[in-house]
């Protein structure tokens, strides 16, 4: 964590890598990596959560489906049409504010009671989506969300190549801003509460109210992932708030690296893939889905992320550090 | 005004009495050693002073302000700190994030969501010195989990008086260190000026006469013995719990 600055070598080629993709692939993978860095998003930010403060969550969906339905109600019911700025900082305001509320509630609690009771949250918020028909188009969803009109920098949204760049701007600072708060000072602070609270207290720290602030941050990254779904898919749904949504983000980040912040992120490009690709295929993806999972288990049990990073150093970080 | 006073306190765990109606008080620069079998209940009183867990009963004042129902981090700033008897450390951060943590728990930074750990330049120094003293510096990249037994009970103390609380809590400090080290230790705690009042539990009886004014002798959670420690020495009912008696 301390080392000095990595050089900015990898990041800059992923970026003109992805920046090159949408010309050279057919436009349905384009799509699929579009959607893959929404899901990035969503699972780095529970990675601030689960990786650097080591709080478990099964309810992380909460926020992510408010902001998407924030920003779906303005665009559809409020506004008629899109409303960029609006309906981007009403949702991950939304989710923010709904994270302030509930950890007043919830973060006294730790481990699996703090999973259960976010589980408990966020099936509650998917209860009310799914029953409010008038405001929210129930079990049914809210269709006709608008995507953004940027025709002033001549862009053109409804086009794939167009909405890819569009999304993956958003990626990339999300995951620049996420990145910075994981190596600050408060991040730091995260860490040691992760690793022992008890210490973190006897020294001096008021526990409570960094973890607050982490799952209000995290809460936040995550709405901005909700609102570019809601962007992406033209209608949000229930199912944004569900249980499996939560679980679904909890393995990307558990199959990706918990605790890298970028291996979520592959988590992330790995469970969509298979999702879509072989869900072509089979009814049965997760089945594949199941059988990755426990292949990763196994090969990687630290993650995809970790993985990597030992192949290309040749060898792991325990060797490394206990040479030293 | 004494610098901690403790008015019958008590902590029940579901009928045990693991301490029981406990009264003492400690003058600011003072060092008091507690003493007591397994189980006496001294590392309960530590809990109950840090504010780890709160009492059943009684009281606990703090260079003259009640703070029986303070969390622990309020109390850390009112200025008590507290080593742990088991070593209790971030075990999967270097020694130098461990450090860190200590120093930086006084300051404005934790609340810094933007600014890089490794960009604070004072805070890395300040750390440098600190580890230093005790030979650790060398180490400083080395994951905690990765130390050795004796590295960790070193780096347990030292981020404890890292952060010159006034007020200091000692678990069993030279427990697991080598008879040098213990000995080096307890010339520190001699040489501290008496700006600081220090509460030590220990076994090793070579430490604590060497460092104690007062000693204080737990039995089943209740004070037996309160007194320097010769008086403490020559104590029938403390032989006879040490020793044991012919019945």
């Amino acid at each position: 964590m301390m080392k000095t600055t990595r050089s900015l070598g990898i990041p800059a080629l992923l970026i003109i890598i992805l920046g090159i993709l949408p010309l050279i692939v057919p436009p349905y993978y384009t799509g699929l990596l579009t959607l893959m860095f929404i899901y990035a998003l969503f699972a780095m930010s529970l990675d601030i959560l689960q990786g650097y403060t080591g709080l478990a969550s099964l309810g992380h969906a909460a926020f992510f489906g408010t902001a998407a339905y924030v920003a779906g109600i303005l665009n559809v019911k409020v506004f008629h049409g899109p409303h960029l700025g609006t309906e981007l900082v009403s949702g991950v305001v939304a989710a923010a504010l709904t994270a302030a509320i509930l950890g007043l509630i919830v973060l006294r609690s730790t481990g699996v009671y703090l999973l259960m009771i976010l589980m408990a949250s966020s099936m509650m918020l998917w209860g009310i989506a799914f029953k409010w028909r008038s405001l929210a188009g129930g079990d049914d969803g809210l269709p006709g969300i608008l995507r953004p009109d940027l025709v002033f920098m001549h862009v053109d949204l409804k086009q794939t190549t167009d909405f890819y760049y569009f999304i993956f701007f958003f990626f990339v600072v999300g995951t620049a801003l996420m990145y910075l708060v994981v190596r600050s000072s408060f991040g730091h602070t995260l860490l040691g509460i992760r690793e022992s609270e008890s210490r973190m207290k006897a020294l001096g720290y008021n526990t409570w109210l960094q973890k607050y602030i982490a799952f209000i941050v995290s809460a936040a990254f995550a709405g901005l992932a909700g609102v570019l779904l809601a962007y992406y898919n033209g209608f949000v749904s229930p199912a944004e708030l569900h249980l499996v949504n939560s679980a679904e983000v909890l393995i990307m980040v558990i199959l990706g690296g918990v605790g890298t912040l970028f291996g979520p992120a592959i988590g992330a490009g790995i469970i969509i893939l298979i999702k879509n690709i072989v869900s072509g295929y089979t009814e049965h993806w997760m089945i594949i889905l199941g059988a990755v999972y426990m292949a990763t288990v196994v090969a990687a049990p630290r993650g995809v992320y970790r993985l990597i990073e030992s192949l290309v150093k040749g060898k792991s970080q325990e060797e490394e550090k206990s040479n030293q | 005004m004494p610098a901690l006073v403790v008015e019958n306190l008590s902590k029940e765990f579901g009928g045990i009495h693991a301490v029981s109606g406990v009264t003492f008080s400690v003058e600011p620069g003072e060092r008091l050693a507690i003493i007591g079998p397994n189980g006496a209940g001294k590392t309960t009183l530590f809990q109950l002073l840090s504010g780890m867990i709160t009492p059943t009963a009684g009281r606990i004042t703090a260079f003259g302000k009640d703070i029986t129902k303070l969390p622990a981090h309020q109390r850390a700033a009112l200025g008590l700190g507290r080593t742990f008897q088991i070593t209790n450390l971030f075990v999967n951060l270097t020694v130098l994030e461990n450090t860190l943590l200590a120093l930086e728990a006084s300051g404005m930074t934790r609340y810094n969501l933007i600014r890089p750990m490794s960009s604070y330049r004072q805070l890395i120094g300040k750390a440098e010195e600190v580890l230093n003293e005790w030979g650790l510096w060398k180490r400083r990249d080395t994951a905690v989990r990765n130390l050795s037994y004796g590295e960790q009970r070193q780096l347990e103390i030292v981020l404890t008086l890292s952060q010159k609380r006034p007020l200091l809590l000692l678990d069993e400090p030279t427990c697991g260190l080598s008879p040098e080290e213990a000995q080096s230790f307890v010339s520190m705690i001699r040489g501290f000026s008496r700006d600081y009042t220090v509460l030590l539990i220990d076994h090793d009886m070579d430490v604590i006469f060497d460092i104690a004014e007062k000693v204080m002798v737990l039995h089943y959670g209740e004070l037996l013995v309160f007194g320097t420690p010769d008086e403490v020495r020559q104590n029938a009912q403390v032989q006879e719990i040490y020793m044991g008696t012919d019945e």
